[in-house]
């Protein structure tokens, strides 16, 4: 699939792009052949010889009809990309649940270094947000770019050079943290020359999106891609700055940042934070502003809302990050901006949830029969919940309790499954169809299930996290009446370990449900094609019949 | 009006992007550039060392192992983290950090201050199985350290590139840093003295794994813990009272007093 819509030249033009690499993993293998990091220059090098064979094989394969390109859109990629954010999924959800299953059974890593808490648990979070997350934005922003601008992406090997370029530097982080290559920066693990690929591929990105933007048939731009071009934007701003540092040497994988103490502390967390408002937050809200009024066939509530929200969104994010530093050695005053910023961020994240929810006035009949529907108005309830449970953990004093314990973890998680994970469901059951031109998804019964076993296992593990974070904070500050302190770190300890099995049953429900997906999504691809009608709508040049459903209502 | 300009803006892609980086860049600057320039921010703390390269190969093993997931490394100005962990970190603690290892999550407790809390050989006998001397413990046991011998010939790269981002090593210690790093954990050898004399007679030296014949990760990790917060005594020294909890007016009213709460 991959190569047939390519030419000749285009294939010999990837095949060049996969001979650099291969040199830049060569180099690397030989510079650190005394270091993991020639382990990661190997795994490069063998990846794109490989990938350099398969072209080969297939460069004589017939060539596709270039003429008919400017009226096709470009979904190839989409597909692939669909395909990997679910493999993510699986891996980074089945990493979460045995680290969870690890705090309350230590003994499960077998005294090997590699399934230990500490490497595994950043192989958890990069797999998911980046390896689940990032694979579904691209694939995702790929489509909604194509359709909302009613042109085919601006590229033929770019797509796929962003893509596996991308799965590239999830693939050096997360083996590099088993390894134990890691700059313990958290959610920026990876160490100098992932960071530095990931640049060149971001930009890549960057130029492609803005490029198809371009070649728009409408002449405005659709608020979702207003989301799409912040995450891209921000987050190479946020990942640039942060990751700044000094390696070793050039054969030493293993780096040290240029920034330090305080200052590090505060860019980690302007970084830390904003990860999640641009990756987590702005690049899922673009997929909510196109999926769920396409899926409701119901258009936008309000334009002026959109606005709002995103500049609001664009503007106070950046200031929120230091409240992750309250009580700490960070200057007073920034801590008190942080807070300041943190509960204005209210107001705009409620614009986005309440602009979703009242987009679905009308549809709500269609909210309780439809499971995929279903999935992305729970993701805006949840968006909702955990931006005020956000505000609301940023004031100081309730920070004092919050902090270091459980409570973060399980809000994190609230809006992790529950807000990211949901709304990424439902629209990927919303794309596939349409994608592979089929009528509907394989089950209906199964998508039912799959709702069902996301939300309680979601349910299941904040409930657990807010128990624990809550007892955990007040043990630890509890006084006797002589005044001294009422328990010991230990105490506070013993007390967790029902929740963190109540966790780990949570997090498994929600693998299950994530199983469940990636059986139906695989078995509607192996149906057999819709009637050709069905597809001819979803061509540049149709105007959408009832495509009003992304444009905004006034 | 606002809605005609915004009409305006979504119509063209770079200017839209612009808008973008000139909103997002305001937060970012105002917070961040003047920590760079405010004195205040970072104390003065003139008798701060840098890492000895044994425990700064330590530092890196804490990191490559993810302590910092389960551990920070900042005691905050609560009267609780006070009388729990030792007075509450400054910015001056952590000024040779790069990065800090300031944490987020206690499934541990605060490492600021673990320094010369307890023995070498309880912290050798606590990460080889911490349920050995922590039944209830859910750590988990880091026995290949004590396995796994301690790569020096490239410690002087690792002090040198921190020399290149502004922690004062000198050539001399970037030097020695292979000798150095044997040295410390080498109590009889001729390399130990050349480490007091270039760090100071603070810095200490011991078999710290019980091991004399081979330098291994658990010597670096041990001798790493047991500097945790004795790089300065600026803590020590001039700072406030901690703050009350919120709900302290609930609690009885007592002065602080430091209790075995760990």
């Amino acid at each position: 699939m991959m190569v047939s819509q390519l030419t000749r030249g285009e294939r010999q033009g990837s095949i060049l792009i996969a001979a650099a690499v291969a040199l830049c993993g060569l180099a690397l293998a030989i510079a650190g052949r005394n270091d993991p990091l020639g382990v990661h220059g190997a795994f490069v090098l063998v990846g794109s010889v490989a990938l350099i064979a398969f072209l080969l094989s297939r460069l004589d394969s017939p060539e596709p009809d270039v003429s008919r390109r400017p009226s096709e859109y470009y979904d190839d990629p989409i597909k692939v990309g669909i395909a990997l954010s679910m493999i993510w999924a699986v891996f980074g959800m089945f990493v979460g649940v045995w680290v969870a299953a690890e705090l309350a059974w230590p003994s499960l890593n077998f005294n090997t270094a590699w399934l230990s808490f500490g490497r595994l648990r950043p192989a958890h979070t990069t797999g998911v947000i980046f390896g689940f997350g990032g694979n579904a934005l691209i694939a995702t922003s790929f489509h909604v770019v194509q359709r909302t601008s009613r042109a085919r992406l601006a590229g033929q090997i770019s797509p796929w050079f962003v893509l596996l370029g991308y799965n590239l530097f999830c693939f050096l982080a997360v083996t590099g943290y088993l390894m134990g290559l890691t700059q313990s920066k958290e959610y920026a693990e990876p160490e100098w020359y992932a960071d530095l690929w990931l640049v060149v591929v971001w930009v890549t990105y960057f130029v492609l999106y803005l490029r198809t933007i371009a070649r728009r048939k409408e002449p405005h731009i659709y608020v979702a891609n207003w989301y799409f071009m912040a995450f891209i934007v921000v987050v190479a701003i946020l990942h640039i700055v942060n990751n700044l540092a000094i390696p070793v040497s050039l054969g030493h994988a293993w780096s040290y940042p240029i920034w330090s103490g305080v200052q590090d502390a505060m860019v980690q967390w302007w970084y830390g934070h904003n990860a999640v408002a641009f990756f987590l937050t702005a690049g899922f809200l673009g997929m909510m502003y196109y999926y769920l009024p396409k899926r409701a066939e119901r258009p936008i509530f309000s334009y002026r809302l959109s606005i709002l929200s995103f500049w609001g969104i664009t503007f106070f994010y950046m200031w929120a990050g230091s409240h992750h530093l309250h009580y700490t050695a960070l200057p007073h005053w920034v801590q008190t901006l942080g807070m300041t910023f943190s509960i204005m961020l209210l107001v705009p994240s409620w614009a986005s949830a309440g602009n979703a929810i009242l987009t679905l006035n009308g549809a709500w009949h269609k909210v309780r029969d439809d499971a995929t529907l279903r999935f992305m108005f729970v993701a805006a309830v949840f968006y909702g919940l955990s931006t005020f449970e956000g505000s609301f953990l940023a004031i100081r004093p309730v920070n004092s309790l919050s902090h270091y314990t459980d409570w973060t973890v399980g809000h994190v998680h609230a809006g992790a499954l529950g807000w990211v994970a949901l709304i990424t469901f439902g629209s990927i059951y919303t794309l596939v169809p349409s994608l592979w031109k089929r009528e509907r998804m394989y089950s209906a019964a199964l998508v039912e299930v799959h709702f069902w076993l996301a939300l309680i296992g979601t349910l299941i593990y904040v409930f657990a996290m807010w128990n624990s974070g809550i007892v955990q904070g007040l043990m630890w500050r509890t006084y006797t009446e002589s005044g001294t302190l009422a328990y010991s770190f230990l105490d506070s300890l013993v007390a967790m370990y029902p929740y963190y099995i109540a966790r780990t049953l949570g997090g498994f429900l929600f693998l299950l449900g994530a199983i469940v997906g990636c059986y139906n999504i695989w078995m509607t691809v192996r149906a057999s094609p819709a009637a050709a009608e069905t597809a001819l709508k979803d061509l540049p040049d149709a105007r959408w019949a009832e495509g009003t459903a992304t444009t905004p209502a006034e | 009006m606002a809605e005609l300009f915004h009409r305006k803006i979504e119509r063209t892609a770079i200017g839209f992007v612009l808008a973008i980086i000139a909103a997002a860049s305001v937060g970012g600057i105002i917070e961040i550039a003047p920590l760079f320039t405010i004195d205040e921010t970072v104390e003065e703390a003139p008798d701060m060392r840098p890492y000895t390269p044994l425990e700064l190969a330590g530092r890196n093993v804490y990191m490559r192992e993810g302590c910092y997931a389960c551990h920070s490394q900042m005691i905050r100005t609560l009267r609780d983290d006070v009388d729990r962990y030792g007075p509450y970190s400054l910015a001056v603690e952590s000024r040779y950090d790069h990065p800090m290892l300031w944490g987020s999550k206690r499934t541990g407790p605060d490492l600021a201050r673990i320094g010369g809390k307890y023995s070498d050989i309880w912290h050798v006998a606590h990460l080889t199985n911490p349920r050995d001397v922590v039944p209830q413990s859910n750590m988990p046991s880091y026995p290949w350290l004590a396995r796994t011998s301690l790569r020096t010939d490239d410690l002087g790269l690792h002090l040198a590139a921190q020399q290149l981002i502004g922690v004062p090593y000198t050539d001399e210690m970037i030097a020695n840093a292979a000798r150095d790093a044997l040295g410390q954990a080498l109590p009889d050898s001729d390399y130990a003295a050349g480490v007091q004399e270039r760090y100071g007679d603070e810095a200490q030296i011991s078999a710290f794994d019980g091991v004399t014949t081979e330098l291994t990760e658990m010597d670096a990790l041990v001798a790493y813990l047991q500097v945790l917060g004795t790089l300065t005594d600026a803590a020590y020294e001039n700072t406030v009272a901690p703050e009350e909890a919120p709900n302290a007016e609930d609690l009885a009213a007592g002065p602080a007093t430091t209790s075995g709460g760990r």
